[in-house]
């Protein structure tokens, strides 16, 4: 939680102008401390115009929590902020926007219903007289589209433009009120790959007219492709400065978890017992899906690839029972199931990890315990009445085998970091005792050390306990690296399968990319 | 060890606006300190008591329940028509009146959580349908005329207690128990701080909202059985305004009009506050209508004061 906020800010004075021309934005020695925690150690870094810096860090490495001081959303407890000359010790959203810095976060501050140039002009329409001088917004919009090379029609309504051009329009909106500095985090976490790269295209025009760009975000491919210099934080504090040509990626991973990893991907065991089909889906349609056929094996991990909109998370919720089958058999154990509600499918053994972990996955406001023990209270009960005792020991139990990493088992799980919500999620299907867990992106947002552990933890299920993994991942690796086996779907229908000798990325994506008109053979 | 200690005080806040708000009333008025006067701010405060567990579960899911004080009201008038005009035994009176508050407050859950009407709208309406029918039952006019044990719930006293504090004792810890003991408590606060995200680790959420709303029908079934026994006379606007008081009750003990956080130790300080502001202000002749504005002010600010804070949680 962030302490008061000091109304005023402090500008301590102008400096000359000897360093200033080089550098437009420069953090020096910024430190925040919260009760208990210190965020930000000492942390400096500093930005040129025309310069791409990339800011890379685990999650709770303290990435935010700086860009934020920029902002004057967070106000450090010492250091200064020194933009093109001037001495700060604190922003405000004011002082901010009129020295030049603009920050793009995930969510966009946009209103649905209102057309595109009145979402660039939000809050400062351009009037004629007490009049909205819609015309002139349209035409400015216009303009401001064409210097940035994208096609988007001023008049369109927001919310029918994808995550992509609402992006966009971000962009624009920060270069109209004159941005020199941009700040963007994780801008690409949203976006589809084709989305990313006309996004990419922008923020290298952006460079080339000599706007200041830091850049967050934990794909190091898109890092090598975009940064000039990279800066590294780890646990809040600054850890190095790279040029990004002379940098290799096992060099930042190294540098980001301050230890080596051998392999991205953890061997396992072989486990399959291909004698036990644990899940069988015949004909199954609905929820967008048609005809899906599907076997999974006792102690196998199935990988469904496919790109975005291809369907495996709604058939995920099909198997789960928060969305209903239309027609087809779910058969679970040999047992034909048609689950209602998530609550039958967890008693029959079915887990799912969703895709967004803090809506439809965590609860936050809750304790770790109360999480872990959620779908499984009516059995530790007697007569509705918790046995507190049995309450705590299963989470007890699960935080250590899964080492969850948390002073209290009462924390509340929003105060813990990505990776170990992830495992708090994990724990509560392994206490419920599913036997089949459907994994939907369980990296996503996660950091390459913790993503590591999720892996371990995915294959201890399948080797240790018996435990059966269906994987929906968008990352090509991970979905190699992980299954044994993979399906792709493309459009609601399966499109092919590969054994795990013939993973091949360009096979995958190629089966991903058919469609209907060409059904696989 | 620090953040620890504010987070203690900040907790237990509304216990010194309490005490705060009662020595300012001591030393403002000598009445107050009386022990009779006392005694009659708790009588008083047992109904609102009573009505602000139901209500605290209804506001812990995020919902929300107009249709108290018409409860109180249709038990008032239906108890008292039983007993008066169907000259039905006293026990089974009450039983059947709680029984269809109880069912009252199901069919609140079932067009909120089944038909998908906003809480708000779906209660408001549950009111006036139910304020009308309670004036329908009786024309209009008093009930009155019970026999004279019916008296002993509302003006009765266990050795110095009014027996409707020891009822409102009893339902805080029945109310408390359920909360912490038994896992509808734990689904309650699941459902309340992200439903979508307990339904999908198995909570059946329908089947928990008709639960809620059947409680607060409950409860304000027994505070109107209270009041209809204190008053001694079922009046067909007893229970009007009720759902107000309670609802501030409840919000200035700190549960959260967002759903999922809150807890009765901090309910019994706003039920009491409430008590004492009515008795205080009583006290210092100020009038009815000046009272209704400050009420209006300590709601909107103990909610003002709760987002707040959810604001600047996201920060």
């Amino acid at each position: 939680m962030e302490a008061k906020q000091p109304l005023c800010f402090h500008k301590i004075k102008m400096r000359g102008k000897s360093m200033s021309e080089e550098y437009v934005l420069e953090l020096q020695h910024i430190r925040k401390e919260y009760p208990g925690v210190i965020a930000l150690k000492d942390v400096s870094l500093s930005v040129k115009r025309g310069e791409i810096l990339a800011l890379i860090g685990e999650n709770g490495a303290g990435k935010s929590t700086l860009i934020k001081t920029c902002s004057g959303a967070v106000i450090p407890t010492s250091g200064k902020i020194v933009v093109n000359g001037k001495e700060f010790s604190s922003m405000t959203p004011q002082l901010a926007q009129e020295n030049g810095i603009a920050i793009i976060y995930q969510e966009f501050n946009n209103v649905a219903e209102l057309s595109v140039a009145e979402n660039l002009f939000l809050g400062r329409p351009i009037r004629r007289g007490i009049l909205v001088d819609k015309a002139a917004m349209e035409r400015e919009a216009e303009k401001a589209f064409q210097q940035l090379n994208i096609k988007i029609n001023p008049k369109t309504p927001m919310k029918n433009l994808t995550v992509g051009y609402q992006q966009m329009v971000e962009i624009a909106k920060a270069i109209e009120q004159d941005a020199k500095i941009l700040i963007m985090d994780e801008p690409s976490a949203p976006l589809t790959s084709a989305e990313v790269e006309s996004m990419f295209a922008v923020v290298n025009l952006l460079r080339k007219k000599g706007v200041a760009i830091i850049y967050i975000s934990h794909r190091l491919e898109e890092i090598f492709r975009l940064s000039d210099r990279i800066v590294v934080l780890r646990d809040g504090e600054y850890i190095k400065t790279l040029t990004t040509p002379e940098s290799t990626v096992d060099e930042l991973i190294h540098l980001m978890v301050g230890r080596e990893l051998t392999e991205s991907y953890p061997a396992r065991k072989e486990c399959i017992q291909y004698d036990e089909v644990i899940l069988e889906l015949k004909n199954v349609c609905g929820n967008g899906n048609q005809d899906i056929n599907l076997s999974v094996h006792k102690g196998e991990i199935l990988g469904l690839g496919g790109l975005i909109g291809a369907g495996r998370t709604e058939l995920a919720q099909m198997i789960f029972g928060s969305v209903q089958k239309e027609s087809g058999q779910i058969l679970f154990k040999g047992k034909e199931v048609s689950p209602k509600d998530p609550r039958q499918a967890i008693d029959m053994g079915i887990a799912l990890v969703p895709e967004d972990r803090k809506r439809h996955g965590a609860m936050l406001g809750i304790s770790i315990k109360n999480n872990i023990n959620m779908p499984i209270y009516p059995k530790i009960s007697k007569l509705s009445v918790i046995r507190s005792k049995q309450e705590m020991e299963t989470s007890q139990k699960y935080k250590n085998e899964l080492d969850i990493r948390t002073p209290s088992l009462h924390q509340l799980v929003k105060n813990l970091s990505g990776g170990n919500q992830q495992k708090v999620i994990l724990a509560r299907w392994l206490a419920a005792n599913s036997e089949l867990v459907i994994f939907d992106e369980p990296t996503r947002g996660i950091d390459v050390g913790a993503k590591y552990e999720i892996y371990k933890l995915m294959n201890d299920l399948v080797e240790n306990h018996g435990k059966t993994i269906l994987l929906i991942s968008s990352e090509m690796e991970e979905l190699m690296g992980m299954s044994d086996r993979i399906v792709v779907l493309a459009e609601g229908r399966i499109t092919g399968e590969l054994k795990k000798e013939a993973f091949n990325p360009d096979t995958i994506m190629a089966y991903a990319s058919l469609s209907k008109e060409e059904p696989s053979a | 060890m620090k953040s620890k200690v504010i987070y203690q005080i900040k907790d237990k806040a509304i216990w010194v606006v309490f005490v705060a708000l009662f020595i300012g009333f001591s030393i403002a008025n000598k009445r107050f300190l009386d022990p009779h006067n006392l005694i009659t701010v708790l009588r008083q405060v047992s109904m609102y008591g009573i009505a602000s567990i139901g209500m605290t579960f209804v506001i812990l899911i995020a919902g929300i329940d107009l249709s108290t004080g018409s409860i109180i009201t249709i038990v008032n008038i239906v108890c008292a028509y039983l007993m008066v005009h169907l000259e039905m035994n006293m026990g089974a009176a009450v039983v059947l009146s709680l029984v269809l508050a109880t069912i009252i407050g199901l069919v609140n859950g079932a067009m909120v959580s089944s038909i998908g009407i906003p809480a708000l709208i779906a209660t408001f309406a549950t009111q006036i349908v139910v304020e009308g029918a309670a004036y329908l039952l009786c024309g209009g006019t008093p009930v009155f005329g019970f026999d004279e044990r019916f008296k002993v719930i509302g003006q009765g006293y266990l050795g110095p207690i009014p027996i409707p504090v020891i009822i409102m004792i009893a339902c805080f810890a029945l109310g408390s128990f359920i909360l912490n003991k038994t896992y509808f408590g734990r689904y309650f606060y699941a459902v309340g701080g992200n439903e979508e995200a307990a339904r999908l680790s198995g909570i059946r959420v329908r089947r928990v909202k008709y639960m809620v709303y059947a409680l607060s029908g409950f409860f304000a079934g027994l505070a109107g059985i209270v009041l209809l026994s204190r008053t001694n006379s079922g009046q067909p606007t007893a229970g009007r305004g009720y759902e107000f008081d309670v609802i501030t009750c409840v919000v200035l003990g700190g549960v959260s009009v967002s759903g999922g956080y809150g807890k009765f130790s901090n309910v019994i300080a706003g039920v009491m506050i409430i008590g004492i502001l009515g008795n205080g202000m009583v006290l210092m002749n100020i009038s009815s209508y000046t009272q209704m504005i400050v009420k209006g002010f300590i709601l909107a600010a103990a909610v003002g004061f709760d987002c707040l804070q959810k604001k600047r949680q996201v920060t």
